[in-house]
């Protein structure tokens, strides 16, 4: 039976107009997927607005400089817990660092092997673990043998979660790197290892940069690894075997206390971890991640776990 | 990466310094291998004490006693209580996520942009100022407007909106961990998104199809696997979350925590961990109890990881090359 | 650069109306022109193939007369497309109504890959309500039959599409395009990712099509458009050179640039 003209207009009488209806539920799933958006979108903006607005009443030189002083007392600052960031990341950087770039090196430049497959696989892998797993690890390696809460514990721990996130971009940076700049380093009969360093890497820069920095910026807010290693002081840095402060530990600890000058500190200390993380984000995005080669990087950085926060 | 010669009559010599550069970088690759290694023998000889003590049923107890001579402890609240408050987490989070990325995978450049920077910007912000908004503001709205009426309406007759809505329980929690694994689930949802060919997306539009008609017919069919491996790897990260949660879940130890209603308190395994550690002797059973739990979770979060990665990877290769028959 | 010869195919066979007419068509990315001010008119019932060098516009053009431009970010179309009278880009007008009408066959085949040959047909027709599993099967069975398909297929409906060869994955999709009833079928290249045997298949099914419906196929393949057009416009970096029945334009076309193109002067 083949279908007349007559039939085609009945198929086409068949035809709901239902074009008004599905169009209107075009509409509505428009406005629901916009209002996931501002869902997502308010509770930043009432963090940065309630960080900033609590906390800057809290900061002043004393609140900048000064040591904790008694406990509900109101007084003193956190000065000890700004100092011991700044320690910690600039240790953790000097461990991880290195590792993580020579890592890379070897995933992108040395990679086409059985085992560097499975060393990025594990390298995934590792990026996973709990950060609070990470802590306890260097508490067993070095707080236990040696007795005594350390900062190289806590730099350690840090070091951990801040070497793969460096492997991988510097991985994908140097990947990026046409493989021609390498043959024009051989061909003018350098070794390999000038090759990498001074061609490679010198092209790779911007990326690997942005993947140290925002890791940086990761252990910057890291708080659980740091429990159990530098546990957390009300004295400034005075040598490495003893306990340390930092801010992500002083807030935790300020808002175990049921006092409101606590909770201002609280706030205050807040702000001014927010102010040091906002601007090693921001300052990346602006000098290096504007072009669209790095909007990957980053969207690949997210993907594989630079900001689980623990 | 191959190796020039220059001179095909000399025989191949590499440079000493090219040799120390090439061990160099593959300890440093190894590294992660041993660090890996190191990490899970150190769990699980430290953890032993109380593997000895109790085998395998201390997954399955719910005791957590530290008082000496009457020591007797049971992870089995707190994987309930990771399990609840990650799953709560997911359930919340992944349609909120996947909207996003519906609205910023669709919308011009010059919006989407902006605003896909700042959802990155929420993966920011440390877990320990999530707490602390989350127990100094959030809670105290989300307690009155939210908690009260649904306690005061259904108390009695729904378990789940039973206890005394005071905040500092398993629903805040996950309610922060939802928040808090959007940029993650966001992120790859839309990598998995734009995966879509663009001539799947003109044969929905080719048939009359509004946009949304074209996301079911082709965009969600297509990346279904995708999307599925973006959630679990959210329930990934909210699994893994300590100090946001440790704030906000009411530490509860022992049966009380385990999550009987979304008012009521609970704790987690990475919470437990971060409330009692420094805390417990290592002379006690206290200390390996606790090790065992990090070991515990170390398990499940992998475990869930690894599912996670394997969807995400499988869904971009099998469909690739099925189209390009 | 001269302008087209004629927009207006030769009326031989007056009776016949124009079931398309594309009038004053510019079509700009990011303002520059890719369309020139083209005006074109459709006979029912007919096949019209548009052809020229890679870049000429053809493409463009032709994915204008369903609104698929409406998908591309920074396009811009001016002037007006009718069917049957109406404005395809008159505000008041609603796209997706009137996609209904045009259906659209792409260069490589692009079936959904998660559904059944059977699902494939059905998906517009589910789109516009078609609830009635006996219509909705009568339907198929006749798509199939008019994309010459219906036989290699009847007996494993539920297969999923993408088992089936190149060839037949683009037969279905006509097949796809067809079931929800059009009056214009719009072809981009339709066989230039198929070997040639199946591409004999899709011109014979073109010229059986052509019984009930408007066709309009993008074409690089000058020997496909003798096949199986009754008319031929030439393009040219956006502009319509030569407008005419496809045997005149191949053996005596006007214009100077048709006559190179066509003796495969320039590519």
């Amino acid at each position: 039976m083949t279908t007349t003209i007559e039939r085609r207009q009945e198929y086409r009488n068949l035809f709901k107009n239902n074009v008004e209806k599905r169009l209107m539920v075009d509409k509505t799933v428009r406005i629901i997927v916009f209002a996931c958006v501002i869902i997502a979108i308010i509770p930043l903006g009432s963090i940065l607005v309630e960080v900033f607005k609590n906390g800057i009443a809290a900061i002043s030189y004393e609140f900048l400089t000064e040591t904790p002083g008694a406990i509900g007392s109101g007084e003193g600052g956190i000065g000890p817990a700004i100092q011991g960031t700044l320690i910690i990341i600039g240790l953790s950087s000097l461990i991880g660092v290195p590792i993580g770039v020579m890592s890379g090196i070897y995933l992108s430049e040395y990679g086409d092997n059985k085992l560097a497959r499975s060393i990025r696989f594990f390298n995934d892998v590792f990026m996973e673990f709990p950060s609070i797993v990470l802590g306890i690890f260097a508490f067993l390696v070095i707080v236990l043998i040696l007795g005594h809460f350390s900062v190289w514990a806590g730099a350690f721990a840090l070091s951990l979660i801040m070497f793969p996130i460096v492997a991988r971009t510097t991985e994908e940076s140097l990947k990026m790197v046409p493989m021609t700049y390498r043959e024009a380093g051989t061909a003018l009969g350098l070794k390999k290892w000038v090759i990498t360093f001074r061609i490679v890497i010198s092209a790779a820069k911007n990326g690997m940069i942005t993947g140290i920095l925002l890791s940086v910026s990761r252990i910057g807010g890291e708080t659980a690894p740091l429990i159990m290693t530098i546990l957390g002081s009300s004295q400034f840095f005075s040598s490495m075997d003893v306990p340390m402060d930092a801010l992500p530990l002083r807030i935790w600890r300020l808002s175990l206390l049921p006092y409101d000058s606590a909770q201002l500190q609280g706030w205050g200390s807040a702000l001014v971890l927010i102010m040091i993380i906002l601007a090693i984000n921001l300052g990346v995005r602006y000098f290096f991640a504007n072009r669209s080669k790095k909007r990957g990087l980053l969207a690949q950085l997210i993907k594989k776990g630079m900001h689980t926060k623990n | 990466m191959g190796k020039v010669r220059l001179n095909p009559e000399k025989p191949r010599r590499r440079p000493i310094s090219d040799k120390i550069f090439k061990i160099g970088a593959t300890v440093a690759g190894v590294y992660v291998l041993v660090m890996i290694a190191l990490l899970v023998f150190q769990l699980v000889s430290e953890s032993y004490p109380i593997w000895e003590e109790d085998g395998l049923s201390f997954i399955t107890k719910t005791d957590w006693n530290a008082v000496e001579g009457r020591e007797s402890f049971g992870v089995l609240p707190y994987i309930l209580g990771t399990l609840v408050t990650a799953s709560l987490a997911m359930l919340i989070g992944v349609p909120l996520s996947i909207g996003i990325a519906m609205f910023i995978s669709d919308a011009p450049p010059k919006i989407g942009g902006p605003l896909g920077f700042i959802v990155e910007l929420l993966a920011a912000v440390p877990s320990v100022i999530y707490g602390l908004w989350g127990l100094f503001v959030f809670r105290i709205y989300f307690k009155d407007w939210v908690e009260k009426p649904l306690h005061d309406l259904f108390g009695d007759s729904i378990f789940l909106f039973s206890g005394t809505p005071f905040g500092l329980d398993v629903i805040t929690a996950s309610v922060i961990l939802a928040i808090m694994i959007i940029p993650t689930v966001s992120a790859v949802s839309r990598e998995v998104m734009k995966a879509v060919p663009q001539q799947q997306k003109e044969a929905a539009y080719m048939l009359g199809a509004t946009k949304w008609e074209m996301f079911k017919l082709a965009v969600f069919p297509y990346s279904k696997t995708g999307l599925i491996g973006a959630s679990i790897l959210g329930l990934g990260r909210a699994v893994g979350e300590t100090m946001a949660v440790t704030m906000l879940i009411g530490n509860a130890t022992g049966i009380a925590a385990i999550p009987t209603s979304l008012f009521k308190p609970s704790q987690t395994m990475s919470s437990i961990i971060a409330n009692e550690f420094v805390e417990a002797s290592p002379a006690s059973l206290h200390l390996p109890a606790l090790i065992a739990v990090a070991l515990v979770l170390l398990l499940i979060a992998i475990a869930i990881n690894i599912v996670a990665h394997v969807l995400v990877t499988r869904m971009l290769k099998v469909k690739e090359g099925a189209i390009n028959n | 650069m001269e302008t087209q010869i004629s927009s207006d195919p030769p009326s031989t066979i007056d009776s016949e109306k124009y079931k398309m007419i594309a009038e004053n068509v510019t079509i700009s990315y990011d303002g520059i022109e890719a369309v020139k001010d083209i005006t074109m008119k459709f006979k029912e019932k007919s096949v019209t193939a548009l052809i020229g060098p890679s870049g000429c516009g053809k493409t463009t053009f032709l994915r204008c007369l369903n609104r698929m431009h409406d998908m591309t970010k920074n396009a811009k179309v001016d002037g007006k497309v009718m069917i049957d009278d109406i404005d395809l880009y008159d505000k008041s007008v609603d796209p997706i109504y009137h996609r209904r009408k045009v259906g659209m066959v792409f260069q490589k085949p692009n079936p959904f890959p998660t559904m059944s040959i059977y699902d494939n047909v059905t998906a517009g027709l589910k789109l516009n309500g078609v609830r009635d599993k006996k219509i909705l099967n009568e339907i198929v069975e006749d798509s199939l039959k008019m994309a010459y398909l219906w036989d290699e297929v009847k007996n494993d409906l539920k297969k999923s599409a993408i088992e089936l060869s190149g060839g037949q994955q683009q037969r279905l999709c006509i097949a796809r395009a067809l079931a929800i009833q059009p009056e214009v079928l719009l072809m981009d290249e339709p066989a230039s990712a198929l070997d040639p045997i199946a591409t004999q298949k899709i011109e014979e099914t073109i010229t059986e099509l052509k019984k009930e419906y408007t066709i309009i196929i993008v074409t690089h393949n000058m020997q496909q458009a003798v096949r199986v057009s009754d008319y031929t416009g030439f393009m040219y970096l956006g502009d319509l050179i030569e407008f005419r029945e496809t045997k005149k334009l191949f053996t005596d076309p006007k214009n100077d640039l048709t006559a190179k193109y066509v003796q495969g002067q320039f590519g």
